[in-house]
Protein backbone atom coordinates (compact mmCIF):
# COMPACT_ATOMS: atom_id res chain seq x y z
CA UNK A 1 0.00 0.00 0.00
CA UNK A 2 2.90 2.36 -0.21
CA UNK A 3 1.20 4.09 -3.61
CA UNK A 4 -1.78 5.63 -3.80
CA UNK A 5 -4.29 6.05 -6.81
CA UNK A 6 -5.53 9.47 -6.14
CA UNK A 7 -2.84 12.66 -5.02
CA UNK A 8 -4.49 14.96 -2.82
CA UNK A 9 -5.78 17.99 -3.65
CA UNK A 10 -3.37 21.03 -2.50
CA UNK A 11 -5.77 22.15 0.12
CA UNK A 12 -5.95 18.82 1.33
CA UNK A 13 -2.60 18.13 1.88
CA UNK A 14 -2.32 21.54 3.35
CA UNK A 15 -4.77 20.84 6.05
CA UNK A 16 -3.08 17.79 7.21
CA UNK A 17 0.19 19.37 7.60
CA UNK A 18 -1.63 22.29 9.56
CA UNK A 19 -3.30 19.67 11.60
CA UNK A 20 0.44 17.73 12.13
CA UNK A 21 2.06 20.87 13.31
CA UNK A 22 2.38 22.03 16.50
CA UNK A 23 3.52 25.44 16.11
CA UNK A 24 1.52 28.38 13.35
CA UNK A 25 3.03 27.27 9.88
CA UNK A 26 4.31 29.85 6.92
CA UNK A 27 3.37 29.44 3.89
CA UNK A 28 7.45 29.16 3.33
CA UNK A 29 7.48 26.40 5.66
CA UNK A 30 4.28 24.98 4.13
CA UNK A 31 6.37 25.25 0.58
CA UNK A 32 9.68 24.02 1.68
CA UNK A 33 7.46 20.59 2.65
CA UNK A 34 5.80 20.45 -0.25
CA UNK A 35 9.76 20.67 -2.22
CA UNK A 36 11.60 18.62 0.55
CA UNK A 37 8.29 15.56 -0.16
CA UNK A 38 8.74 15.73 -4.05
CA UNK A 39 12.25 15.03 -3.93
CA UNK A 40 12.08 12.36 -1.02
CA UNK A 41 8.91 10.45 -2.59
CA UNK A 42 9.92 11.13 -6.51
CA UNK A 43 7.26 10.28 -9.13
CA UNK A 44 3.97 12.00 -9.02
CA UNK A 45 4.61 13.46 -5.40
CA UNK A 46 7.02 16.12 -7.42
CA UNK A 47 3.44 17.30 -8.37
CA UNK A 48 3.36 19.87 -5.86
CA UNK A 49 7.00 20.53 -5.49
CA UNK A 50 7.81 23.49 -7.36
CA UNK A 51 4.66 24.95 -5.99
CA UNK A 52 4.60 28.92 -5.69
CA UNK A 53 3.78 30.59 -2.55
CA UNK A 54 0.61 32.53 -3.65
CA UNK A 55 -1.12 29.47 -4.25
CA UNK A 56 -0.24 28.18 -1.21
CA UNK A 57 -2.05 31.11 0.30
CA UNK A 58 -4.94 30.42 -2.30
CA UNK A 59 -5.00 27.20 -1.21
CA UNK A 60 -5.24 27.71 2.36
CA UNK A 61 -8.06 31.08 1.57
CA UNK A 62 -10.00 27.76 0.26
CA UNK A 63 -9.32 25.64 3.29
CA UNK A 64 -9.95 28.13 5.88
CA UNK A 65 -13.42 29.25 3.87
CA UNK A 66 -14.49 25.42 3.37
CA UNK A 67 -13.99 24.96 7.28
CA UNK A 68 -15.95 27.93 7.99
CA UNK A 69 -18.80 26.24 6.57
CA UNK A 70 -18.18 22.95 7.47
CA UNK A 71 -19.28 22.82 10.83
CA UNK A 72 -16.62 21.18 11.76
CA UNK A 73 -15.56 22.90 15.05
CA UNK A 74 -11.77 23.54 13.79
CA UNK A 75 -10.67 26.96 11.95
CA UNK A 76 -7.61 28.60 10.72
CA UNK A 77 -6.10 31.65 12.26
CA UNK A 78 -3.36 33.28 11.38
CA UNK A 79 -0.64 33.86 14.23
CA UNK A 80 2.17 34.53 14.77
CA UNK A 81 3.22 35.42 11.53
CA UNK A 82 2.07 31.73 10.27
CA UNK A 83 -1.12 29.73 9.88
CA UNK A 84 -2.73 27.18 13.01
CA UNK A 85 -5.56 24.87 12.66
CA UNK A 86 -7.38 25.81 15.85
CA UNK A 87 -10.82 24.88 17.43
CA UNK A 88 -13.66 27.18 16.90
CA UNK A 89 -14.00 29.49 19.64
CA UNK A 90 -17.37 28.69 20.92
CA UNK A 91 -15.88 25.19 20.99
CA UNK A 92 -13.86 26.22 23.64
CA UNK A 93 -15.21 25.22 27.20
CA UNK A 94 -15.51 21.09 26.05
CA UNK A 95 -11.91 21.73 25.21
CA UNK A 96 -10.77 22.59 28.28
CA UNK A 97 -13.04 20.31 30.44
CA UNK A 98 -10.98 17.56 28.27
CA UNK A 99 -7.56 19.30 28.38
CA UNK A 100 -8.51 19.82 32.54
CA UNK A 101 -7.28 23.43 31.69
CA UNK A 102 -7.28 26.04 34.55
CA UNK A 103 -9.48 28.23 33.83
CA UNK A 104 -8.20 30.96 36.82
CA UNK A 105 -4.59 31.11 34.97
CA UNK A 106 -3.86 34.21 33.86
CA UNK A 107 -1.51 36.90 33.53
CA UNK A 108 -1.92 39.54 35.94
CA UNK A 109 -2.39 43.48 35.60
CA UNK A 110 1.61 44.05 36.37
CA UNK A 111 2.56 41.27 33.72
CA UNK A 112 0.61 42.66 31.24
CA UNK A 113 1.55 45.75 31.20
CA UNK A 114 4.88 44.91 31.37
CA UNK A 115 4.50 43.10 28.48
CA UNK A 116 2.98 45.88 26.40
CA UNK A 117 5.61 47.59 27.26
CA UNK A 118 8.39 45.65 26.01
CA UNK A 119 6.06 44.77 22.90
CA UNK A 120 6.55 48.45 21.79
CA UNK A 121 9.41 49.71 22.73
CA UNK A 122 11.84 46.60 22.05
CA UNK A 123 14.77 46.22 22.49
CA UNK A 124 14.50 47.91 25.69
CA UNK A 125 16.48 47.89 29.18
CA UNK A 126 14.59 47.14 32.23
CA UNK A 127 15.51 50.05 33.70
CA UNK A 128 13.10 52.05 30.38
CA UNK A 129 10.53 49.46 31.61
CA UNK A 130 10.39 50.53 35.40
CA UNK A 131 10.84 54.35 34.22
CA UNK A 132 7.67 53.94 32.22
CA UNK A 133 5.96 51.74 35.08
CA UNK A 134 7.02 54.11 37.75
CA UNK A 135 7.76 50.45 39.65
CA UNK A 136 10.17 47.80 40.01
CA UNK A 137 9.81 45.15 37.30
CA UNK A 138 12.04 42.95 38.22
CA UNK A 139 9.66 39.56 39.42
CA UNK A 140 7.65 40.29 36.67
CA UNK A 141 10.11 40.45 34.06
CA UNK A 142 11.51 37.17 35.79
CA UNK A 143 7.81 35.31 35.40
CA UNK A 144 7.78 36.50 31.91
CA UNK A 145 10.92 35.24 30.92
CA UNK A 146 10.20 32.23 32.44
CA UNK A 147 7.42 31.69 30.72
CA UNK A 148 9.12 32.21 27.71
CA UNK A 149 7.13 35.30 26.69
CA UNK A 150 9.89 37.63 26.57
CA UNK A 151 13.36 36.69 25.73
CA UNK A 152 16.84 38.67 26.44
CA UNK A 153 17.56 40.06 22.75
CA UNK A 154 20.97 41.48 22.97
CA UNK A 155 22.89 43.60 25.93
CA UNK A 156 23.10 47.37 25.16
CA UNK A 157 26.86 49.27 25.41
CA UNK A 158 25.74 50.57 28.36
CA UNK A 159 28.17 50.88 31.40
CA UNK A 160 27.23 47.14 32.68
CA UNK A 161 26.22 46.34 29.55
CA UNK A 162 22.71 45.41 30.71
CA UNK A 163 20.20 43.24 29.19
CA UNK A 164 17.78 44.39 26.53
CA UNK A 165 14.78 42.04 25.85
CA UNK A 166 11.67 41.66 23.34
CA UNK A 167 8.72 39.51 22.93
CA UNK A 168 9.06 35.98 21.51
CA UNK A 169 6.89 34.38 19.23
CA UNK A 170 5.48 32.46 22.32
CA UNK A 171 4.39 36.21 22.95
CA UNK A 172 2.07 36.23 19.38
CA UNK A 173 0.43 32.73 19.72
CA UNK A 174 -0.59 33.17 23.59
CA UNK A 175 -2.53 36.30 22.42
CA UNK A 176 -3.20 35.44 18.99
CA UNK A 177 -1.74 38.03 17.54
CA UNK A 178 -0.81 37.50 13.76
CA UNK A 179 2.04 40.15 14.61
CA UNK A 180 2.95 43.41 16.14
CA UNK A 181 1.28 45.26 14.10
CA UNK A 182 -1.77 44.33 15.34
CA UNK A 183 -1.44 45.73 18.65
CA UNK A 184 -3.58 49.06 18.29
CA UNK A 185 -1.75 52.47 18.04
CA UNK A 186 1.46 50.45 17.13
CA UNK A 187 3.17 53.78 15.74
CA UNK A 188 2.42 56.22 17.85
CA UNK A 189 3.74 53.84 21.23
CA UNK A 190 6.45 52.69 19.45
CA UNK A 191 8.58 56.11 20.50
CA UNK A 192 7.26 58.89 21.93
CA UNK A 193 10.47 60.00 22.78
CA UNK A 194 13.42 58.32 21.54
CA UNK A 195 15.80 57.33 24.48
CA UNK A 196 18.95 58.61 24.61
CA UNK A 197 20.79 55.41 23.90
CA UNK A 198 19.38 55.46 20.32
CA UNK A 199 22.79 56.53 19.67
CA UNK A 200 24.51 53.52 19.96
CA UNK A 201 21.87 51.54 17.85
CA UNK A 202 24.79 50.03 14.90
CA UNK A 203 26.56 48.74 17.28
CA UNK A 204 24.12 47.04 19.46
CA UNK A 205 22.24 46.07 15.95
CA UNK A 206 25.19 44.71 14.80
CA UNK A 207 26.12 42.41 17.72
CA UNK A 208 22.68 41.57 17.84
CA UNK A 209 23.40 40.03 14.47
CA UNK A 210 26.65 38.28 15.45
CA UNK A 211 24.60 37.14 18.58
CA UNK A 212 22.12 35.63 16.35
CA UNK A 213 24.68 33.90 13.68
CA UNK A 214 26.39 32.41 16.52
CA UNK A 215 23.54 30.61 17.48
CA UNK A 216 22.35 27.25 16.11
CA UNK A 217 21.23 27.41 12.72
CA UNK A 218 17.51 27.68 14.11
CA UNK A 219 17.75 30.48 15.02
CA UNK A 220 14.47 30.30 17.09
CA UNK A 221 16.06 27.87 19.76
CA UNK A 222 15.62 27.86 23.33
CA UNK A 223 18.33 30.13 24.18
CA UNK A 224 16.84 30.66 27.31
CA UNK A 225 20.05 29.36 29.31
CA UNK A 226 21.66 32.95 30.20
CA UNK A 227 18.65 35.06 31.33
CA UNK A 228 20.09 35.32 34.73
CA UNK A 229 21.11 39.23 35.06
CA UNK A 230 24.05 40.68 35.14
CA UNK A 231 25.44 42.00 37.94
CA UNK B 1 -3.42 59.66 60.41
CA UNK B 2 -1.53 58.34 62.76
CA UNK B 3 -1.38 54.53 63.76
CA UNK B 4 1.58 53.34 64.96
CA UNK B 5 1.84 49.49 66.43
CA UNK B 6 -1.50 48.64 65.22
CA UNK B 7 0.19 45.48 63.72
CA UNK B 8 3.44 44.49 65.00
CA UNK B 9 6.28 44.92 62.82
CA UNK B 10 7.30 43.06 60.25
CA UNK B 11 4.00 40.42 61.69
CA UNK B 12 2.38 40.50 58.10
CA UNK B 13 3.99 41.82 54.53
CA UNK B 14 2.37 42.04 51.06
CA UNK B 15 4.84 42.60 48.59
CA UNK B 16 2.95 45.33 46.84
CA UNK B 17 4.99 44.42 43.42
CA UNK B 18 1.98 41.76 42.92
CA UNK B 19 -0.17 44.60 43.16
CA UNK B 20 0.31 48.39 41.45
CA UNK B 21 2.82 51.29 41.67
CA UNK B 22 2.31 55.07 42.24
CA UNK B 23 1.46 55.88 38.83
CA UNK B 24 -1.21 53.54 39.11
CA UNK B 25 -2.52 55.66 42.35
CA UNK B 26 -2.31 58.89 40.31
CA UNK B 27 -4.35 57.56 37.57
CA UNK B 28 -6.62 56.03 40.20
CA UNK B 29 -6.67 59.64 42.20
CA UNK B 30 -7.26 61.93 38.97
CA UNK B 31 -9.93 59.27 37.64
CA UNK B 32 -11.95 58.89 41.17
CA UNK B 33 -12.00 62.98 41.18
CA UNK B 34 -12.79 63.39 37.58
CA UNK B 35 -10.07 66.03 37.40
CA UNK B 36 -8.19 66.65 33.97
CA UNK B 37 -5.31 64.75 33.53
CA UNK B 38 -3.90 68.07 31.31
CA UNK B 39 -4.37 70.30 34.73
CA UNK B 40 -3.97 68.53 38.06
CA UNK B 41 -4.85 70.22 41.12
CA UNK B 42 -1.34 69.14 42.42
CA UNK B 43 -1.87 70.50 45.96
CA UNK B 44 -5.29 67.98 46.42
CA UNK B 45 -3.82 64.93 44.64
CA UNK B 46 -0.76 65.36 46.98
CA UNK B 47 -2.92 65.41 49.94
CA UNK B 48 -5.11 62.50 48.92
CA UNK B 49 -1.34 60.46 47.69
CA UNK B 50 0.51 61.27 51.10
CA UNK B 51 -3.48 59.67 52.92
CA UNK B 52 -3.13 57.04 50.85
CA UNK B 53 0.70 56.33 51.27
CA UNK B 54 -0.10 56.45 55.09
CA UNK B 55 -2.89 53.68 55.12
CA UNK B 56 -0.43 51.45 52.69
CA UNK B 57 1.98 52.14 55.60
CA UNK B 58 -0.23 51.18 58.42
CA UNK B 59 -1.07 48.09 56.53
CA UNK B 60 2.44 47.17 56.23
CA UNK B 61 2.95 46.92 52.46
CA UNK B 62 6.22 47.01 51.23
CA UNK B 63 5.92 50.09 49.67
CA UNK B 64 8.71 51.38 49.83
CA UNK B 65 10.97 53.35 47.46
CA UNK B 66 8.86 53.81 43.93
CA UNK B 67 5.99 55.24 46.17
CA UNK B 68 8.33 57.46 48.26
CA UNK B 69 9.99 58.87 45.24
CA UNK B 70 6.74 60.02 43.58
CA UNK B 71 6.04 61.45 47.08
CA UNK B 72 8.89 63.66 46.47
CA UNK B 73 8.42 64.03 43.41
CA UNK B 74 4.79 65.30 44.05
CA UNK B 75 6.32 67.63 46.96
CA UNK B 76 9.10 69.28 44.36
CA UNK B 77 6.18 70.26 41.90
CA UNK B 78 4.14 71.37 44.52
CA UNK B 79 6.39 73.91 45.96
CA UNK B 80 7.37 75.22 42.17
CA UNK B 81 3.98 76.21 41.59
CA UNK B 82 4.16 78.04 44.42
CA UNK B 83 6.96 80.48 42.86
CA UNK B 84 5.91 83.40 41.64
CA UNK B 85 4.52 83.66 38.34
CA UNK B 86 7.53 85.94 36.91
CA UNK B 87 9.94 82.97 38.33
CA UNK B 88 8.78 80.17 35.54
CA UNK B 89 6.98 81.58 33.30
CA UNK B 90 3.12 81.99 32.32
CA UNK B 91 2.16 79.05 32.66
CA UNK B 92 -0.90 78.93 30.01
CA UNK B 93 1.12 80.13 27.26
CA UNK B 94 4.05 77.33 27.23
CA UNK B 95 3.48 74.22 29.13
CA UNK B 96 6.77 72.83 28.88
CA UNK B 97 7.37 75.66 31.58
CA UNK B 98 4.67 73.99 33.80
CA UNK B 99 6.68 72.13 36.59
CA UNK B 100 3.46 69.30 36.34
CA UNK B 101 4.23 68.59 32.55
CA UNK B 102 7.12 66.10 32.98
CA UNK B 103 4.43 64.33 35.06
CA UNK B 104 1.73 64.74 33.24
CA UNK B 105 3.50 62.87 30.08
CA UNK B 106 4.85 60.07 32.18
CA UNK B 107 1.00 59.37 33.05
CA UNK B 108 -0.52 60.04 30.07
CA UNK B 109 2.07 57.79 28.68
CA UNK B 110 1.48 55.10 31.25
CA UNK B 111 -2.12 55.22 30.26
CA UNK B 112 -1.93 54.25 26.95
CA UNK B 113 0.58 50.89 28.01
CA UNK B 114 -2.57 50.23 30.69
CA UNK B 115 -5.04 50.52 27.94
CA UNK B 116 -2.83 48.26 25.25
CA UNK B 117 -2.68 45.95 28.52
CA UNK B 118 -6.84 45.88 28.78
CA UNK B 119 -6.22 45.01 25.50
CA UNK B 120 -4.11 42.07 25.85
CA UNK B 121 -6.10 41.02 28.53
CA UNK B 122 -8.82 40.62 26.25
CA UNK B 123 -7.10 38.96 23.64
CA UNK B 124 -5.50 36.23 26.64
CA UNK B 125 -9.24 35.70 27.61
CA UNK B 126 -10.49 35.12 24.06
CA UNK B 127 -7.36 32.76 23.63
CA UNK B 128 -8.03 30.73 26.63
CA UNK B 129 -11.16 28.80 24.71
CA UNK B 130 -8.58 28.31 21.43
CA UNK B 131 -6.61 25.11 21.34
CA UNK B 132 -4.52 23.64 18.81
CA UNK B 133 -1.88 20.85 18.94
CA UNK B 134 0.05 20.96 22.22
CA UNK B 135 3.03 23.54 22.53
CA UNK B 136 0.90 26.25 21.89
CA UNK B 137 -0.46 27.44 25.49
CA UNK B 138 1.71 29.11 28.06
CA UNK B 139 1.49 27.11 31.41
CA UNK B 140 0.76 29.76 33.91
CA UNK B 141 1.36 27.04 36.32
CA UNK B 142 0.87 27.57 40.05
CA UNK B 143 1.95 30.93 40.08
CA UNK B 144 0.17 33.63 42.37
CA UNK B 145 -1.75 35.39 40.52
CA UNK B 146 -4.24 38.04 41.70
CA UNK B 147 -7.57 37.59 41.44
CA UNK B 148 -8.91 40.71 40.67
CA UNK B 149 -10.88 41.25 37.79
CA UNK B 150 -11.94 45.16 38.06
CA UNK B 151 -10.74 45.75 41.48
CA UNK B 152 -7.71 47.78 42.01
CA UNK B 153 -5.75 47.53 45.13
CA UNK B 154 -6.69 51.14 45.43
CA UNK B 155 -10.03 50.23 45.13
CA UNK B 156 -9.61 48.05 47.85
CA UNK B 157 -7.39 50.26 50.33
CA UNK B 158 -10.34 52.85 49.74
CA UNK B 159 -12.87 50.34 50.84
CA UNK B 160 -10.61 50.13 53.80
CA UNK B 161 -10.41 53.90 54.43
CA UNK B 162 -14.48 54.02 54.59
CA UNK B 163 -14.67 51.14 57.08
CA UNK B 164 -11.47 52.98 59.26
CA UNK B 165 -13.42 56.30 59.15
CA UNK B 166 -16.72 54.86 60.33
CA UNK B 167 -14.70 52.95 62.81
CA UNK B 168 -15.56 54.53 66.75
CA UNK B 169 -12.20 56.06 67.81
CA UNK B 170 -10.56 53.65 70.38
CA UNK B 171 -10.39 54.39 73.80
CA UNK B 172 -7.10 54.11 75.22
CA UNK B 173 -8.72 51.57 77.92
CA UNK B 174 -9.95 49.24 75.17
CA UNK B 175 -6.45 49.10 72.85
CA UNK B 176 -5.64 45.67 74.54
CA UNK B 177 -9.49 44.54 75.40
CA UNK B 178 -8.93 42.04 72.28
CA UNK B 179 -6.29 40.81 69.90
CA UNK B 180 -7.25 39.74 66.43
CA UNK B 181 -4.43 37.90 63.89
CA UNK B 182 -4.53 37.98 60.37
CA UNK B 183 -4.67 34.23 60.40
CA UNK B 184 -8.07 33.76 62.57
CA UNK B 185 -9.15 36.11 59.52
CA UNK B 186 -8.01 33.83 57.30
CA UNK B 187 -9.98 31.12 58.25
CA UNK B 188 -12.96 33.22 58.71
CA UNK B 189 -13.38 34.56 55.21
CA UNK B 190 -12.85 31.07 53.66
CA UNK B 191 -15.83 29.85 55.91
CA UNK B 192 -17.96 33.03 55.56
CA UNK B 193 -17.09 32.85 51.87
CA UNK B 194 -17.60 29.17 51.27
CA UNK B 195 -20.38 27.55 48.97
CA UNK B 196 -19.67 30.79 46.42
CA UNK B 197 -21.44 32.81 49.10
CA UNK B 198 -20.73 36.61 47.46
CA UNK B 199 -19.82 39.18 50.60
CA UNK B 200 -19.82 42.49 50.15
CA UNK B 201 -16.68 44.56 51.42
CA UNK B 202 -19.12 46.95 53.33
CA UNK B 203 -20.90 43.82 54.69
CA UNK B 204 -17.79 42.44 56.14
CA UNK B 205 -16.16 45.74 58.02
CA UNK B 206 -19.70 46.45 59.14
CA UNK B 207 -20.07 45.51 62.90
CA UNK B 208 -16.30 45.83 63.09
CA UNK B 209 -15.67 48.12 66.43
CA UNK B 210 -11.87 47.94 66.48
CA UNK B 211 -9.55 49.38 63.96
CA UNK B 212 -7.34 46.28 64.56
CA UNK B 213 -9.77 44.27 63.85
CA UNK B 214 -10.79 45.75 60.50
CA UNK B 215 -7.04 45.70 59.39
CA UNK B 216 -6.23 42.15 60.00
CA UNK B 217 -9.16 41.51 58.15
CA UNK B 218 -8.26 43.26 55.08
CA UNK B 219 -5.04 41.69 55.10
CA UNK B 220 -6.98 38.36 55.36
CA UNK B 221 -8.62 39.53 52.28
CA UNK B 222 -5.32 40.77 50.32
CA UNK B 223 -3.40 37.58 51.58
CA UNK B 224 -6.31 35.42 50.25
CA UNK B 225 -6.51 37.08 46.75
CA UNK B 226 -2.72 36.87 46.04
CA UNK B 227 -2.99 33.11 46.70
CA UNK B 228 -6.07 33.36 44.16
CA UNK B 229 -8.41 31.99 46.76
CA UNK B 230 -10.74 35.04 46.94
CA UNK B 231 -11.48 36.69 43.90
CA UNK B 232 -12.92 41.16 44.15
CA UNK B 233 -14.90 42.54 41.58
CA UNK B 234 -16.65 45.56 41.43
CA UNK B 235 -20.03 46.41 38.82
CA UNK B 236 -19.23 49.77 38.64
CA UNK B 237 -16.54 52.44 39.37
CA UNK B 238 -15.91 52.93 42.59
CA UNK B 239 -19.14 51.28 43.44
CA UNK B 240 -19.72 48.32 46.62
CA UNK B 241 -17.20 45.59 46.08
CA UNK B 242 -17.48 42.33 46.12
CA UNK B 243 -15.59 39.41 47.58
CA UNK B 244 -16.06 35.49 46.18
CA UNK B 245 -14.09 32.37 47.00
CA UNK B 246 -12.64 31.31 44.06
CA UNK B 247 -14.26 27.43 43.75
CA UNK B 248 -11.72 24.49 43.74
CA UNK B 249 -9.00 26.81 44.71
CA UNK B 250 -7.05 24.10 46.87
CA UNK B 251 -6.10 22.98 50.20
CA UNK B 252 -5.82 25.38 53.04
CA UNK B 253 -3.57 28.15 52.00
CA UNK B 254 0.10 28.54 53.48
CA UNK B 255 0.80 30.99 55.79
CA UNK B 256 3.85 32.86 56.98
CA UNK B 257 3.14 34.13 60.03
CA UNK B 258 6.03 35.01 62.72
CA UNK B 259 3.86 35.00 66.04
CA UNK B 260 5.58 37.56 68.34
CA UNK B 261 6.07 35.60 71.14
Amino acid sequence: MSNIEVLPELKQIIGSLLFAAKKPLTSKELRKVLADAGSSYGGPYEQFAGIKEDEIIAALGELTSELAHGSSGLCIAEVAHGYRLQNEINCGPWVRTLLDKDKNARLSKPALETLAIIAYRQPILRSEIESVRGVAVDQVLRNLVEMQLVKVVARSDLPGRPWLFGTTQRFLEHFGLRSLDEMPGMEELKRMEKPERTKTFPAMEKELEESLNNQAPNDEGDSNDEISEPE
Amino acid sequence: MHMPDLLTTEEYKVDLEVFEGPLDLLLYLIKKDEVDIYDIPIGRITTQYMEYLDLMKILNLEIAGDFIVMAATLMVIKSRLLLPDEDRGPVEEDDEDDPRWDLVRQLVEYKKFKDVAGFLGQLEEIQENVFSREGEHVELGARPEIGMTDVSIFDLISALNQALDRAPKEELNEIFAEQFSVSEKVDYLLETTKNGNPLTLGRLFRGMRSRQEIVCTFLAVLELMKLNRLAARQDNHFGEIVIEQIEGSGPEPVLEENEPS
